[in-house]
């Protein structure tokens, strides 16, 4: 059932991609192009996907179980670090180049494309060399782990 | 649709809809990523996607090997830093801000600012090319 559930829910995802046009490169590098000709678009997206997505975490919030009386896994760290800041610019340095977030990456995947499969295969790497740097460091301070992000936002 | 799938996401399986943070997940990348339900959710991500991509085709630049580099180094940012940063314009952006999250509120603006930095950068580079 929550398998089911998962599968379902990418699905609608998905689609609210391409419906949305957010899956489309040069509609996101228009998005973000303030300083030329502009189109704010998809901030209506964003703020349209908020929308369900608060009332959802609400009732979650209120309910203290998933629907299927599973356990929520919600982030719970508050702590705003280098790591986030540093984190969230390169991202939108990167979004900004290509016009390509992880959901559209994945989405656009589908098309077969060689600009979709040679970006995926840059993020991936993206993320081993994340990884390769994350355990490098395998004895760390206390203070240091604490805010090791076992939960993340993502 | 983006934001029920995420909120629905949330209520059934009592995880927040990061895409990011799934693909770490489904290549088993995450402690306590959640591995199987992160595969099938990308699965219905791509395969749906895929259909409706199908029906409403997405203009998308064809890769020259001048601009290969650049998508490339994109790629690696985007990787390397929602790793880093815990989340993108999904974990961060719609679920992140959705419940009031502060560290997803920076997370947002610092990204967006820094998107449209790119933009601008890039096409004072690019110079009278447009």
């Amino acid at each position: 059932m929550i398998r089911l559930a998962a599968f379902l829910c990418g699905s609608l995802f998905g689609l609210g991609l391409i419906v949305s046009d957010m899956a489309n490169p040069a509609r996101v590098l228009a998005f973000l192009d303030v300083t030329g000709a502009w189109d704010p678009s998809l901030a209506l997206v964003m703020a349209g996907a908020l929308l369900p997505s608060a009332i959802a975490y609400r009732w979650a919030q209120a309910r203290q179980a998933t629907l299927l009386a599973g356990v929520l896994h919600i982030p719970q760290n508050r702590r705003i670090d280098r790591n986030l800041v540093a984190g969230a610019a390169l991202f939108g340095i990167g979004w900004g180049l290509a016009g390509v977030c992880p959901g559209p990456a994945v989405a656009l995947l589908a098309t077969g494309r060689s600009f979709a499969i040679v970006f995926m295969a840059a993020m991936l790497a993206g993320m081993l060399l994340y990884r390769q740097r994350d355990t490098a460091q395998p004895i760390m301070p206390e203070s240091v782990r604490a805010r090791d992000p076992g939960e993340s936002a993502s | 649709m983006i934001g029920t799938a995420a909120g629905a996401y949330l209520l059934l399986a009592g995880r927040v809809a990061g895409i990011s943070g799934m693909i770490a997940g489904a290549l088993g990348l995450q402690k306590g990523g959640a591995q199987g339900l992160s595969i099938l959710f990308l699965a219905g991500l791509f395969v749906t996607s895929g259909v409706a991509l199908a029906m409403k085709p997405v203009p998308l630049p064809s890769l020259t090997a001048a601009d290969t580099p650049l998508l490339v180094l994109a790629g690696l940012l985007v990787g390397y830093g929602t790793r880093l940063g815990s989340g993108c314009t999904s974990g961060h952006g719609v679920c992140g801000l959705a419940r009031l999250s502060p560290r997803s509120m920076v997370a947002t603006v610092v990204f967006m600012l820094a998107g449209m930095a790119a933009v601008t950068l890039i096409r004072m580079i690019a110079g009278g090319a447009r």
